[in-house]
């Protein structure tokens, strides 16, 4: 009865600080823009079957790619026993779901030896952050922070695994008369040493639980909070080809004036700014973006303009976009403002220059971000709003309005070719 | 488009030449070949001539939204005067503009990339290749990212250089790895940022890499970067960039 007073207790701290963390994260929400309307639901499904459960774009780097994709598809398991642990800590109940029958020993034997298989990997996965050179794990934008950030998340994932062994071990030896479940890889365990490991079974029990707590709630505030944010951000991706750049309607609507002076004007939808300058200028969906990015690189990686040593790297854009939020979303949600912005204090306009759209940052991307729309949008403000474009665009930009070519040929010798 | 509209003509399909097509020397060939294989197969077609204007997709790429939907509402207004149903493209920004980008301001075409209409042809055989001129020569393949990446254009251009060649020799980035011509998004016409080298010489090392003897592209602004990039390490003698249109042109004979 104690144990579960407590539990309760410490269960509704987890969900209160969990709260405060939504909350402020859908304060920030709210300063955002509109992006697209979420439609055709069926084919969201299976795209996120697809490219979330399925892991295809992790899968486009083989080796790794194996190994990021059984840790996913063994959280997905083991986060199944974890609910229940939680049922049990509520309701004093002891295996809740042991019910379920043939369902609940899959679920349990293969929560054990993913368990196990995610030791392993996680420690391949710290050994290789630490020792080898990875290039795409470098960068202006990875700060020690962030290098920190991703081996704290590492061995979190690696203590959880561990716990939930010892705890899998404990309940083994403390039912020799028989217990729930099939445990592959603790039962060899608890044979192999022969022992009582009956006095694990409490403390790996805790253990586990405050771990998935602790984690559960550092997430928000870690790059790691893609482990909660990628399947929504897969689900919500922009399902248009990716070159396809969406018409700015404010546009649409002064070209529409232009081209037929009588048409209505609609004084209520003027628009305050073109493009994107600060955070409040950019959509939901680019700030998701950013909370979702955890930041491995794939993009800068495949980056052409960052293979060249350019300054741009796609994830630094939204690294970048972030940070702002931390720093100004407070201050405008509390009706202040400092002198910064996005563009420049942190995105200088050399990197926004320096993209060529070649989207394939945006196709490496295991969780469907799309760098070359914000970039865009960016370059929207500057020529929209600053006429700051570099010259030799200013120069195509009069060709075409003057010649209707980005050259300077006369419309009158557009046949010319044919001759 | 004018002239077979007062003769009361309405051909199957545009070809949109697109301004590189137009007035880009090396890309003026692309045009030409290409309308020499339309007029070979005999099928019914026509241009736009002085009435067609830049899709804008430079422009839009470049942040100018406005200068772009006032480019694309003029085209639309003239594609939709003619009562334009499907048009071919060579130039995959322009195929990209009009096939995705123009649909949302009222312009509703079926696109066709040529390289997507000659694949067709070949495996229908209405385009029958009977000699290869290219004999004992090997060639490469760069994806332009506007096809590629960008459409899922990848299989159509292989094919039908494998219909000529008998075999596509891959680079290390191909196909939705492959890496840009470095032209795109407007990059075309500003100087690139300080870097350690231009994009396209770091495609062109790694064509150079492949050991081939000539490498195809389908994309007017690949053509010049790749071309260039060709030129400044000194290889034009043993590599060559053509595109797709001339190696259907060559073999065809035209």
């Amino acid at each position: 009865m104690i144990k579960q007073i407590l539990f309760i207790i410490t269960l509704l701290i987890t969900f209160g600080v969990f709260a405060y963390s939504v909350k402020r994260l859908w304060g920030f929400f709210s300063l955002t823009k509109p992006a697209y309307p979420i439609k055709n639901i069926g084919a969201r499904i299976s795209h996120t079957l697809n490219v979330a459960f399925g892991q295809t774009k992790i899968f486009r780097k083989p080796v790794i790619g194996l190994m990021h994709a059984l840790v996913f598809w063994g959280f997905l398991v083991i986060t199944l026993g974890s609910i229940e642990m939680v049922v049990d800590g509520v309701s004093g109940l002891d295996r809740a779901f042991a019910s379920t029958g043939w369902f609940y020993d899959v679920v349990i034997a293969s929560g054990d030896v993913f368990a196990l298989l995610i030791i392993v990997f996680i420690k391949l996965f710290i050994l290789r952050r630490m020792f080898l050179k990875i290039k795409r794990f470098t960068g202006v934008e990875m700060t020690a922070k962030a290098n920190w950030d991703a081996l704290l998340s590492l061995y979190f994932i690696g203590f959880l695994m561990v716990s939930l062994i010892c705890f899998n071990m404990g309940y083994i030896s403390s039912h020799p008369n028989g217990y729930e479940g099939v445990y592959p890889v603790s039962a060899t365990l608890v044979n192999l040493f022969g022992w009582d490991f009956s006095l694990l079974q409490e403390p790996g029990w805790w253990v586990h639980l405050l771990l998935i707590f602790t984690f559960a709630n550092y997430l928000p505030y870690s790059k790691h909070f893609h482990v909660f944010l990628s399947i929504p951000n897969v689900f919500l991706a922009n399902l248009e080809p990716i070159t396809k750049y969406p018409n700015l309607e404010s546009i649409t609507r002064e070209v529409k004036l232009m081209l037929d002076p009588e048409a209505a004007y609609d004084e209520s939808a003027e628009v305050a700014r073109f493009g994107v300058k600060d955070i409040e200028d950019v959509s939901w969906k680019n700030y998701m973006d950013s909370l979702s990015c955890t930041q491995c690189g794939r993009c800068t990686d495949v980056c052409p303009a960052n293979i060249t040593g350019k300054l741009l790297s796609p994830r630094k854009i939204f690294v970048d976009l972030r940070k702002r939020m931390d720093e100004k979303g407070p201050l405008a949600l509390a009706g202040k403002q400092d002198n910064k912005s996005l563009l420049r204090d942190y995105i200088s306009e050399e990197e926004i220059w320096a993209c060529t759209t070649c989207n394939a940052c945006a196709q490496e991307c295991p969780i469907d971000i799309s760098h070359p729309n914000l970039i865009m949008d960016m370059r929207r403000y500057l020529v929209m709003e600053e006429s700051a474009a570099p010259a030799g665009l200013n120069v195509m930009f009069a060709n075409i309005e003057n010649n209707g070519a980005p050259w300077q040929f006369s419309p009158e010798d557009r046949m010319k070719w044919a001759d | 488009m004018a002239d077979v509209t007062a003769k009361g003509e309405k051909p199957e399909y545009l070809y949109w030449v697109g301004c590189a097509g137009a007035f880009d020397d090396r890309y003026q060939k692309v045009a030409r070949a290409f309308s020499k294989i339309l007029n070979h197969l005999g099928v019914s077609y026509a241009v736009l001539g002085k009435e067609e204007s830049c899709t804008g997709d430079a422009a839009k790429r470049a942040g100018n939204e406005m200068l772009f939907q006032m480019q694309a509402m003029q085209n639309i207004e003239v594609l939709n005067s003619y009562e334009v149903k499907k048009i071919i493209c060579t130039c995959p920004h322009c195929y990209n503009t009009l096939k995705n980008e123009y649909p949302d301001l009222g312009g509703n075409y079926e696109v066709i990339n040529y390289t997507v209409f000659l694949d067709e042809m070949i495996r229908t055989g209405k385009l029958k290749l009977e000699n290869n001129p290219f004999k004992g020569e090997s060639i490469t393949y760069h994806d332009p990212c506007y096809l590629g990446r960008g459409n899922g254009i990848y299989d159509a251009p292989r094919n039908v250089i494998k219909a000529v060649f008998g075999e596509v020799k891959e680079m290390k980035r191909a196909r939705s790895f492959g890496l840009c011509c470095g032209a795109g998004g407007a990059q075309m016409f500003k100087e690139a940022e300080k870097g350690d080298k231009e994009v396209n010489i770091e495609r062109t090392e790694e064509i150079i890499e492949r050991k081939v003897d000539k490498v195809a592209s389908a994309c007017p602004f690949c053509m010049t970067m790749l071309t260039d990039g060709i030129k400044l390490k000194n290889k034009e003698a043993e590599l060559q960039n053509i595109d797709i249109a001339e190696i259907i042109e060559k073999a065809l004979n035209l």
